[in-house]
């Protein structure tokens, strides 16, 4: 067993960039459903239309790697819109089936055959990342602390990841702590009272759909970034779950939660990941081989997490009356 | 306690917005739609049909300004739908209605609160993971740092913001709910929730203000505060229009009563008399009250409708709209003393 290994791996997961995207994708997350109440499970679409946007701009069409930011950005907001227009002026479930649907076509758009020589099917798309490395101040070379570091590749999208970060949870605590949030916690409880106090209820779920969309497409640069490549699968449903996890984790509508959830959730995962495929390596489990390792780890992280649930239904940040106030 | 009802039992005595109110119906005619002195509210065939039934279908009504009308009517009359279609909650089949002049027909439930016409519900709709304060804040207007990018910059709203807590806590200690101030709404009990519905929708400072059923479910030690809270809306210069279904309250508080049944308006009148019109006893208790009589009951009637014979022959010389204003001025002495 290589304790040392999985130290550093479960450390290097806390500041990953899996933390990173999944913590941007679950912010989005905490303004649409968190304050807002709105059930948006294609959280995914809105990472692959903005790494989708970037990627083929520049790996396609031979644009700037900025332009293809701003076409990300601007996807995004085109879909928040196309969902949200018909949808919000209905039911909450509206948007959900509507949104996941939306994921799903649009994932299946990216990897279809007719379009393979804009969005490259099933492989995706590479080479659009050299501008923003082209970018990088860090000289090549190991960064870290003992045994943790990154090289100069991964830390340049970390800095990058965690600044984005970093600005997304100001913005967020500055929304939430203005009357623009009190509105949108409001609509969360009771749209028909807002209404009734002279609210545009439709227009401040939009803001959110839009706001929570664009924040998280800022993950989904970074996850192209990262990899230097982008694949439509990596934008499937789980993502957007995943998300939803983290945030429930945290405790929804709390400012840090999807940070921390995001950090616990990886740390989670790698750590037993890692620790389980150690003991498989060392025949300390007899029963199972490597390859049920993968599974495995999502079945115990998911018990886990069903008994945070149980017995701390209001997550990490919840406050306990306020779960309590639901069951009156 | 105390306090509370010497505030009704004030409220309860002739104040002079009451008798202007009072004036204001003195002598109409008791007929569905009839034209008021000072109509805020003007209502012209508003029909709103589900399928093949027809829910509301209101051919004409007046709601006088300054004044506490009540909507009154059997289970299922449409008064709570005739409700959502006035507050721009329900969208009308068709029909027209104007508000201060203004056509209202066709907006959105906010821009109708926007108006200045704003309504509460039957199932109170307190927000309960905000506190008593914030559920008060959100209901001020034109708040500045409810717009997106205002919002990020607290120095363009703390003023605003400031200035909005203290109208809240001014209303919240007219309406007694100080000490609760910094709880959830959600912990409030049924009664305070209502009176924390009504506070917050003064705060839109409303010219009109629309209870749906403001008794139902409050503890009776809280009836007589919450009526003299709606007394005192009048006094503020607001036009009230209630639905309620406790005629006790009904014929304490309003100045005017309009009576739906079947989604139509039947009948119209003060509160004292309306409940003896034939056309509302028909419609409460229906119109086929005339099964076979026994001998005691037969008997009863007879008697009934020699003495009204009597009264009558008394009443002839006079005009129905005399009589009508005897009327009220005799309800008007009653409520001085």
């Amino acid at each position: 067993m290589d304790w040392n290994t999985i130290l550093v791996t479960t450390v290097e997961a806390a500041v990953g960039w899996e933390t990173v995207v999944y913590a941007l994708a679950a912010i989005g997350i905490n303004i649409q459903f968190g304050y807002a109440g709105l059930l948006n499970f294609g959280q995914a679409a809105f990472l692959g239309v903005a790494a989708y946007g970037m990627a083929v701009t520049v790996a396609t069409f031979h644009l700037p790697f900025w332009l293809g930011i701003v076409i990300g950005l601007v996807g995004t907001v085109l879909l928040a819109l196309l969902l949200g227009i018909p949808t919000l002026r209905l039911r909450a479930d509206y948007l959900a089936i509507a949104t996941i649907a939306a994921a799903e076509i649009i994932r299946l758009i990216f990897r279809s055959v007719t379009f393979a020589d804009v969005f490259g099917g099933s492989d995706g798309r590479q080479g659009f990342a050299g501008e923003f490395f082209a970018m990088n101040p860090y000289p090549r070379g190991e960064y870290g602390i003992g045994p943790f570091g990154f090289n100069e590749r991964v830390m340049w999208v970390l800095t990058v990841g965690w600044i984005l970060v970093g600005l997304a949870l100001v913005l967020v605590y500055m929304l939430m702590k203005s009357p623009w949030g009190r509105v949108l916690k409001a609509i969360r409880e009771d749209e028909d009272a807002v209404r009734s106090l002279g609210k545009n209820v439709f227009a401040y779920k939009m803001q959110a759909l839009v706001l929570g969309g664009l924040i998280g497409c800022l993950g989904g640069f970074i996850f192209a970034l990262s990899q230097a490549s982008v694949q439509p699968d990596l934008f499937g449903t789980e993502l957007t779950f995943y998300a939803y996890t983290i945030v429930i984790l945290g405790g929804a509508a709390r400012v840090f939660s999807p940070l921390v959830g995001a950090m616990i959730f990886w740390v989670l995962l790698v750590f037993v990941g890692n620790t389980l495929s150690e003991m498989v390596g060392a025949g300390l489990i007899p029963f199972m081989d490597a390859n049920q390792v993968g599974p495995v780890r999502f079945m115990l992280v998911g018990l886990g997490l069903m008994l945070l649930l149980i017995f701390r239904p209001q997550g990490i940040f919840g406050d306990k009356r306020e779960i309590a106030l639901d069951a009156r | 306690m105390h306090a509370d009802q010497k505030a009704a039992g004030e409220a309860g005595a002739l104040t002079p917005r009451k008798a202007a109110a009072l004036k204001a119906f003195e002598g109409l005619p008791h007929e569905p739609g009839v034209p008021k002195p000072d109509p805020i509210l003007v209502v012209d065939k508003v029909i709103r049909r589900f399928g093949g039934l027809t829910a509301v279908n209101v051919d004409h009504l007046e709601i006088q300004r300054g004044s506490i009308t009540a909507l009154i009517g059997p289970n299922g009359a449409g008064k709570t739908t005739f409700f959502n279609q006035l507050t721009g909650f329900d969208t009308a089949d068709s029909g027209t209605w104007t508000f201060n002049g203004k056509r209202m027909d066709g907006l959105p439930a906010h821009r109708v609160a926007r108006a200045g016409m704003v309504r509460t519900f039957q199932l109170t709709k307190a927000l309960s993971k905000l506190t008593v304060i914030e559920n008060m804040r959100l209901g001020a207007q034109g708040q500045r740092g409810e717009r997106f990018f205002q919002s990020l910059i607290p120095a363009l709203w703390r003023r605003q913001e400031e200035e909005i807590t203290r109208r809240a806590e001014a209303l919240l200690e007219r309406f007694k709910l100080a000490a609760k101030r910094d709880d959830f709404a959600g912990s409030l009990s049924g009664g305070q929730r209502k009176l924390l519905e009504m506070a917050r929708a003064l705060m839109v400072e409303p010219e009109m203000i629309m209870l749906d059923e403001p008794m139902a479910g409050v503890n009776p030690a809280l009836t007589q505060s919450l009526l003299g809270h709606v007394k005192d809306l009048r006094e503020q210069g607001m036009t009230v229009l209630f639905v309620e279904h406790d005629m006790d309250m009904v014929r304490d508080i309003s100045d005017w009563v309009v009576v739906m049944a079947q989604g139509s308006v039947i009948a119209e009148g003060p509160p004292e008399t309306i409940m003896s019109d034939e056309r509302v006893i028909d419609a409460y208790l229906g119109a086929h009250h005339d099964a076979p009589l026994s001998v005691e009951e037969e008997e009863e009637q007879l008697h009934e409708a020699e003495a009204e014979l009597e009264a009558e022959a008394g009443i002839a010389p006079e005009d129905g709209s005399a009589a009508g204003s005897d009327r009220v001025e005799e309800n008007v002495k009653e409520r001085a003393e």
